[in-house]
Formats: structure tokens, sequence, C-alpha cells
């Protein structure tokens, strides 16, 4: 469901422009204005008659496509099998980073589910998008309802530190989804390690993720520049069903096994905390090992796989 | 950046006696010089305006005059004003032609300030009411703003520009000067005394929606920004602050508050063009609602809360109050006493010995306003 972010704000680190925004005070991008325990007193309280919350998720339209489209991937169609739930924090904020393939990624959706189905606390997952989907109608209505959150610096930082949620980033963002099927499975730049930043600004726990099957669901022929110009669209693939079967065969999965593996959470506040955030060579030092673990993962996964379809 | 005291509430200020409130006759300046009548801490309270006020004032002195600031600082000096509140500030393109909005909200704002410094201006806070247009609304913003964020992108209407030149003002008049500067950033407001594009959009039997987007809207009731601007009169809390209820409603969410229905009639290409003949069938669209009405706009308001301040309304409770409002307006039409000014008639109350003071005491003061108190 979710479009990966923005290949020119791949980083969750902010933009020169936006450094330049910032106020000189002690130099820190996002600088703790009081102690945690405050900010999080002072967050409005979840009014009890609404059907939405602040980020403009809806319980109903989530509730209804997780009963749904959702449930039927992710226990049919996919027929989703998950490991290592247990390494998802039961509380406090953290990160989950996964790798990213499709065309319209289903990973994300099924990475949802398994909390929710699996998790001993399933808590609400935040999926964070390109802020493009904003600007296109339609999307810009749907996207936010089932729980997708702009991939903005300041957006994530709320989410982790202040509210303490689960927030799921694709480091690899579109250049994970419009990588060939020739190239599967091999990991694209993590961008910036911006995702690493964040979390080490928020000290929230980094949860690595492994989704094997998403690659095989939606095998990318090719990509077609010219229409891709021709229709605006981030980029034009050609994939078994689209476009043959017209914008509907975005949702043409072929009925691949998924197999997800959460791996062990990596503790920020081991690395130093907020205070390390800074430090670049650190960021980029994190970004690569998960990164590197992430593959290896992968590389087991598919090497120990018997069939793409029967797993 | 703002300092906390160690409760991390701002300390009460007993330095506030004489005030002098800009903007007399706007909605804002009436409510607040109101407010401030109450309040015995205050001595004098002088309200300047280039028209006569719409409220009825007891003790306010107004004084009529443009924004010239050699008028404005004699006032000050004369009156050995300590605390000046700027409500003038136009937000609503449609209260004001372009050259006339620029005019009060950018050399408006550079005279007062001009009135208000000097190393021998007896000033030593102003505050300045602003708008959260400041930060404007695009389809990459964060999904909420807070204070220390700059404007991500250049401003997109005249009058967005023109608040954003204002604020720069004010930020450069408060690195210059030893005053204590507070800006309060207001968020779109509600309630049955003002008029601006929203209370006008949501009054329509239909409330128009831009096909395929649902934005995030934040609002505030119009009774919380006066209270805001009381409160930073009262305290210590130089700095900008975000003033906008708790909660965040989406727009078919705050059209259902009111039990009215949503029309996605705006395209959502070209909506600019389609303002223009529907500004001729009645419904006017602000330039700066436009991209509100696609992208939205959050802000973080707990800078503010952590002042000690405590808003009296949530978005909800501000926008189900501006429903019953406006279901109770067509019965109500015409009740309530207009005021009008009459500089013989307020001379006469005011300094005549045969008037009786103590009687006159606590007529003029809005009954129902509840004083946060000190």
């Amino acid at each position: 469901m979710a479009r990966s972010m923005d290949s020119d704000r791949t980083s969750l680190a902010y933009t020169e422009d936006e450094r330049e925004g910032q106020p000189e005070g002690d130099g820190e991008r996002l600088p703790e204005r009081r102690p945690a325990e405050r900010s999080r007193e002072l967050l409005p309280a979840i009014e009890p008659d609404r059907q939405l919350n602040d980020w403009g998720r809806s319980e109903r339209v989530e509730g209804f496509m997780d009963q749904t489209l959702v449930e039927f991937f992710y226990r049919y169609w996919f027929r989703a099998e998950v490991e290592g739930i247990e390494n998802v924090p039961a509380e406090g904020g953290a990160l989950l980073v996964s790798n990213h393939a499709g065309a319209l990624p289903p990973d994300a959706a099924m990475i949802g589910k398994a909390i929710r189905e699996e998790h001993s606390n399933p808590r609400p997952l935040n999926i964070t998008v390109e802020h493009f989907f904003k600007s296109y109608p339609g999307f810009s209505m749907l996207i936010p309802k089932i729980g997708c959150v702009a991939a903005h610096p300041a957006n994530v930082h709320r989410l982790l530190y202040d509210e303490e949620q689960l927030v799921l980033v694709f480091p690899e963002g579109r250049k994970g989804t419009e990588k060939l099927y020739k190239d599967r499975y091999r990991l694209r730049r993590f961008g910036r390690g911006g995702f690493v930043e964040a979390a080490m600004r928020a000290e929230a726990k980094l949860v690595p993720v492994c989704v094997v099957g998403a690659e095989e669901a939606m095998p990318i022929f090719a990509q077609l520049d010219f229409m891709k110009r021709l229709t605006g669209l981030l980029y034009f693939p050609v994939t078994p069903t689209f476009p043959w079967l017209g914008p509907l065969g975005m949702l043409g999965y072929l009925p691949a096994k998924f197999k997800l593996r959460f791996l062990e959470p990596l503790d920020t506040i081991g690395l130093g905390g907020a205070e390390a955030a800074h430090d670049k060579a650190l960021v980029q030092t994190v970004a690569q090992e998960i990164r590197a673990r992430i593959q290896e993962n992968l590389a087991e996964m598919v090497g120990r796989r018997k069939s793409v379809w029967f797993g | 950046m703002m300092e906390l005291s160690s409760a991390g509430r701002a300390a009460p200020d007993p330095g506030t006696r004489r005030v002098l409130v800009t903007g007399l006759s706007t909605y804002w300046g009436g409510r607040l010089a109101q407010a401030l009548e109450s309040f015995e801490q205050i001595e004098a309270i002088v309200g300047v305006d280039n028209r006569e006020p719409r409220r009825e004032l007891e003790r306010t002195e107004f004084v009529k005059v443009s924004n010239q600031h050699s008028l404005i600082q004699r006032i000050v000096r004369a009156a050995e004003i300590d605390t000046v509140i700027d409500t003038r500030l136009v937000v609503n393109s449609l209260g004001a032609a372009p050259r006339a909005a620029h005019e009060n909200n950018v050399i408006g704002t550079m005279n007062i300030l001009a009135a208000c410094s000097g190393s021998d201006s007896p000033v030593r806070k102003f505050i300045f009411k602003s708008t959260s247009l400041y930060y404007g609304s695009e389809s990459d913003d964060p999904a909420f703003f807070t204070e220390q964020m700059r404007r991500p992108h250049p401003p997109r209407t005249a009058l967005e520009r023109d608040v954003v030149d204002a604020e720069a003002a004010v930020d450069d008049f408060a690195q210059k000067n030893d005053v204590a500067v507070t800006v309060l950033r207001c968020a779109n407001v509600l309630g049955p005394d003002v008029d601006t594009g929203f209370t006008r959009m949501f009054s329509l039997p239909l409330v128009p929606m831009v096909l395929g987007f649902d934005p995030r809207l934040q609002f505030v009731h119009e009774d919380d920004i006066v209270h805001a601007l009381e409160h930073a009169a009262f305290h210590g809390m130089p700095g900008t602050y975000n003033v906008a209820a708790d909660g965040v409603l989406s727009l078919s969410e705050a059209i259902g508050l009111l039990g009215k229905m949503p029309a996605p009639v705006l395209p959502p290409w070209g909506t600019g063009l389609i303002a223009s003949p529907l500004r001729r069938l009645g419904f006017r669209i602000p330039d700066e609602m436009l991209n509100l009405l696609r992208f939205g706009r959050g802000v973080d308001n707990r800078l503010l809360k952590s002042t000690g301040f405590r808003y009296g309304y949530t978005s909800r409770e501000a926008m189900s109050k501006f429903g019953e409002h406006l279901r109770v307006q067509p019965v109500m039409k015409g009740v309530e006493r207009a005021y009008t000014y009459e500089r013989e008639v307020e001379e006469f109350l005011r300094w005549s010995p045969h008037v009786r003071r103590e009687r006159a005491d606590g007529e003029g003061v809005d009954a129902d306003r509840e004083p946060l108190g000190i």
C-alpha cells in the first residue's frame, strides 16, 4: 500500500534549507525544549468521541481494510510466516527498518498485520511514506486514514519520542521499489542514514526487519521512462499485470510465499543516545551495520527457501 | 529560546500596569480591552485605531490615530505605557483590499514598533498577535509545526508575505531592544462573533471540499485567543507560541460535527480558476485558504500549555459550539443591540462630575466572561 519515501528525501535528517530555518539556539536540530515526561504530559488527550486521531488515522477505515484486503493477502494469498516477533518492543518508541520491493509494495501492510496478529501487545504501526502522496487527490484522503505518515523528520521524532509509537521506515526508499526483478534481494543504498539519526535523537530502539516474497509477488521487468514522463507517475513499471490490466493491475500480486523476520533490536541509548545523533560517522556506521544484517538474513532466508510459491 | 521557570510555568508579571492596545476597533482589540478593564492591576488602558470602537468600553481611553509612529510614540511616552498589545494584524484577505492589508500589516507594524523602540521608551513588554498562516500549507509540511520552525516555503499570497514580513520586523525589534516580546500565532479561529473564510464556508448549507482531499485542520475558539492574549499580558513569557486548541480534525470530520453535508465540488487541479466564478456566486474563498483546503495544517500547542495556559475548548468542542451557534443564529437574528461609539457620550461618561462612579462600575464589562485570574 505504502509508497516509499521520496528518493530526494530518503534521509530523515533535515535538508540544508530546513537546517537554516532552525534557530541558532544550542545547535541542536530538534532541541529538547523540556524533559520528555513534561512534553508527553502536554500532548492533547484523545477524545473518545472522535473517529480519527490527530494524524488523520481512522480506526474504522483501517479496521475495514484490515479485515478484508489485508486479511486476505496476509492469510490466504501470501500465507505470511513470521519469525522473531518478540523483537518488536511491547512498549516505548521503536523504529522498524525494512527492505522494500514491489511497484505498489505490499510489505508495509504485511509488517503491520504481522504485529497485529502475532504480537503480545498489538500496537498500531505508523508507516512513513513520501510527501508526494499528499498532492495526489484520492491518495491524499486515503493514505493517512490507514496509518501512513509523511516521512518528515519532525513527524518521526514526534511519533517516536513524544508519542512512543512504532514507526516503519524503508531507507531504500524509491530505489527499492524501482529495482528490477534481476536485482531482487540486493539492497540499495540506505539513504543518508537519516533513519538512524532520527532513532538516536528520540532514543528509540531500531528493529531491522527482513521481508522475503515481496520481490516475487510483483516482479518488475522494466521501467518505462517515457511513460513515466507522459503520465506524471512516480515510475511506470512493467509487471505481470501492469499496465495490462489498467490501474487495478497495480494490485495484481502473484501468490508468492511471504516470510517476515524481525531481527534483534538495537538500543540507541547504548550508542550514545540523543547526544551522539550528530556524529555523522557513527550514524553511517550504524546504518551500514543494519543494512548488512538485513542483507545477510535475506540471503540466508532466500537460500533456505525451496520454492518461491510454497516456501 | 524561551526560559521556563523551575515549575515550568511562566511567572506572573506584576509589572503590567499601563497598557496600550493597538487595533482597538478590531474584534480582538475590543474583546481584549473589555477583558483588561476588570483587572485592578491595570491602571490605564489606552486604545488606538483609525476607526471608532465597536464594543462598549468603560474605562479604556480611545485615541483615534492612524498608524503614524510619531503620534503613537507621543501617546506611549505621555501615558508611560509599559505593555503594548498589538492586535491589529489582518489575517483574512476578504477583510481588506491587498493594499490596505499591506499598509496595515507591514507598514503599521513597523510604525508601532518604531513608536515603542528607543532607549528612553517606557515599554518593557510587547505582545504581537500573529497567525499560523505564517507557516503556510504545502504537501511536504510536517504534521505539526512547532514554534522554532520557520516557514518551509516562500509565501504564496500577498497576505502571507505580509505576515512573514511583519513577524520579521517584530523579531528584529526583539533583538535590538530590551523589551520582552511575545508572539502568539493563532490557528483558524471559530466563534459566533468572528468572520473568517472558514466561518463563512461552514455557514453554507453544503460545505465545499476539494475533490479527493480531506485536509487536517486545527481550530481555536475565539474566547481562547482572548484568554491567551490576557495570559501573555499577565505573565512573563517572551518567545513565540502557537495558539491552537487540542486536536486536529479532518475537514470531513469537522463538517460532520456541524451536522452538515460535504460537497466535494472544487476540482483538485485549477482550484484557483474556479474560485473566481464561485466568488461571483457569492461564495468567496480567500486565496490563503486554497492550499489549506488541500494540505491542511497542524501545529504543536504544547509550548503555550507549558506556561500554565489552559484552553477552554478542544478543536472538536469549538467546532460543535460553532455548529450550535449556526443553528441558533437564524432564530436570534437582530436581537442583540448594536453598539455605536459617540465621542460626546463616552467623554461625558468618563469625565463629567455628574456621573455617579460607583453606579457606573461594572457596566460595560462583558458579564459572561470568565477572568483567568493571575
